[in-house]
């Protein structure tokens, strides 16, 4: 009797086992039919565009809904420039950051300097918008570009890239927006992989006569090194898909222009400045397809990074 | 201390504070030049702190302070103006784990030597050459030398620690239990190793293991709650005692 009861819940025990294995291993398959049905879905939805304009779409300037001609050209290039400019400026900044609040920063201030970076990165990227257009574009028109053209749009081979009409908005505004969304992001991973650094590694470096900015170059940033490409890929992912900040200060005009202070445009602003007057098939599946091609951007990038991650861990095993 | 054993450091009055702690109480103490001397006690006694104010490296932590002084060649080491690069050229220090920098073999020697000097290939390539012969490590790593350092042994990493140190040329060395995260046979290269390089420089050592100060030192402190309770001739210090809490310590009674 008592054996038999026993047994029956033995039983009950492994039935629960099963449905729950079974079920986390149905959530974790979802993820991947998830994935399998959006990128399904944006490539039937683009099949018209592909068909009409094949490869040249990725090449062509063009953007013009009247007669029905499409190429992606113009947010393409946007979208890496801003992308690139903003991490040009995040990631030094980042850098700093993390480097004063693990090394210099008095311990009274670490933690209040912390919270603050992280709550700059739970901030609506609306609101970065908002203040993008209302505050700091009037700010960077009357103050910042008429320098820029007058300073910097004067020099030779830079010179083309910042002179322009100052009008606020445009790719620049729109890279030191994102970049100033992204650093938190990267700071923040700095920070955390800085902090797990051995205190006994860094005195080793201190104990040879090393100053700061030489151990943290030296030292830290090496042993750091897969962390901090980490963080970097993080906030360029997210430079790569921001929308709603991007699309109050980037211009939203499909024009190619040497001028960084010129207004352009990127996949994720028109997608969403677009969508709602797109008509006919052929815009409609053009819009998709540039959402294809973000993906395809976003995915071939993070797959770069764990490339070069992998390579790099392969390099120092076999050194081992 | 009699007249071949010249003094190289001079540590007088020193104290040494943990914010509010006191963690060294008025110590006074000569390391003979070119003689190992080792600091034995309990965990906590204060011979790891004494230790590190000779390189100042409680320096990087804003709540620890020192005073008193500790004189090398004339300056105080703890003057508010010593160079700290200047000081820790001379000073040079190894930990109780092995610390590789992550970079090749031949990187975590010329390290410390590129802070100070600007040597040829050829110069540098000798350096490197002459510390891992120093340190005995010469032999096992010469073909690897754009290795990675984090792949050797312990053992081998904590005498590429004592190559790296070394390769400043420095006048002291300080030694923070260098062998307590290493296996025995390591742990003998290591102390062969100290016994050779006192020929060229000051020896420091901080260990737990009194056998170890027995094998390796000429002269023993030991220290108790921030008091140096005894000093002297190693030998006299592990066999006669003077003080009653020395001997109760070597002979394990206590501690």
């Amino acid at each position: 009797m008592q054996m038999s009861l026993h047994n029956a819940r033995l039983k009950r025990q492994s039935v629960y086992d099963t449905l729950f294995r079974n079920l986390t291993r149905l959530a974790a398959f979802g993820v991947l039919v998830l994935l399998a049905a959006i990128l399904t879905s944006l490539v039937m939805g683009s099949m018209p565009a592909i068909h009409a304009f094949g490869f040249g779409f990725l090449t062509t300037p063009d953007w013009d809904p009247v007669n029905d001609k499409f190429g992606a050209l113009i947010p393409i290039v946007g979208t890496l420039v801003t992308s690139v400019i903003a991490l040009v400026i995040a990631i030094p900044v980042s850098f700093g950051i993390a480097l004063f609040l693990t090394e210099l920063s008095p311990r009274v201030l670490r933690r209040p300097l912390g919270v603050a970076i992280e709550l700059l990165a739970g901030i609506p990227s609306i609101i970065y918008g908002m203040w993008g257009l209302f505050v700091f574009a009037p700010l960077f028109a009357d103050h910042i570009e008429p320098w820029l053209n007058q300073h910097i749009g004067t020099l030779p081979y830079i010179g083309p890239f910042f002179s322009g009409p100052p009008m606020g908005i445009g790719i620049l505004t729109a890279s030191i927006i994102l970049a100033i969304m992204v650093i938190p992001f990267i700071a923040s991973v700095m920070r955390d992989v800085f902090d797990v650094v051995p205190t006994m590694l860094k005195e080793s470096a201190y104990g040879l006569g090393s100053t700061t900015w030489e151990v943290m170059l030296s030292i830290v940033l090496p042993y750091t090194k897969v962390g901090v490409a980490g963080g970097i890929m993080l906030g360029l992912g997210r430079a790569l898909g921001e929308t709603m900040a991007v699309t109050f200060v980037i211009g939203n005009s499909h024009e190619l222009s040497k001028s960084l202070l010129n207004p352009g445009n990127s996949i994720s602003s028109s997608l969403a400045n677009e969508f709602t007057e797109a008509f006919g098939e052929l815009y409609t599946a053009s819009l998709i397809e540039l959402g294809l091609i973000l993906f395809f951007i976003t995915f071939v990038v993070l797959s770069l990074a764990r490339y070069m991650l992998y390579k790099l861990g392969q390099r120092e095993g076999k050194a081992a | 201390m009699n007249a071949e054993n010249k003094p190289r450091v001079v540590v007088k009055d020193l104290n040494f504070f943990y914010g509010k702690y006191r963690a060294l109480k008025d110590i006074n103490l000569d390391i003979a030049d070119k003689k190992v001397t080792a600091f034995i006690g309990p965990s906590g006694c204060g011979k790891s702190t004494l230790l590190r104010t000779f390189n100042r490296m409680y320096q990087l932590y804003p709540q620890q302070t020192a005073t008193g002084s500790i004189m090398l060649d004339g300056d105080n080491i703890l003057d508010k103006h010593q160079d700290l690069n200047k000081l820790r050229a001379k000073v040079g220090m190894v930990f109780q784990k092995p610390t590789p920098f992550p970079m090749s073999i031949y990187d975590n020697i010329a390290f410390g030597v590129k802070l100070y000097q600007n040597l040829s290939k050829n110069d540098m390539d000798e350096r490197v050459e002459w510390a891992l012969k120093k340190a005995a490590l010469w032999g096992e790593v010469k073909d690897k030398l754009k290795q990675s350092g984090m792949g050797l042994s312990g053992g081998q990493q904590q005498r590429l620690c004592i190559a790296r140190a070394i390769a400043v040329k420095p006048e002291v060395l300080l030694l923070d239990e260098p062998t307590s995260a290493l296996d025995p046979i390591s742990t003998a290269h290591i102390e062969k190793l100290i016994d050779e390089l006192k020929e060229d420089f000051t020896i420091v050592i901080v260990t737990h293991n009194m056998q170890q100060a027995a094998r390796v030192s000429d002269f023993t402190a030991y220290m108790y709650l921030g008091d140096l309770i005894e000093f002297g001739d190693t030998s006299t210090v592990f066999t006669n005692p003077k003080r009653k809490e020395t001997e109760d310590y070597i002979t394990g009674r206590f501690g």
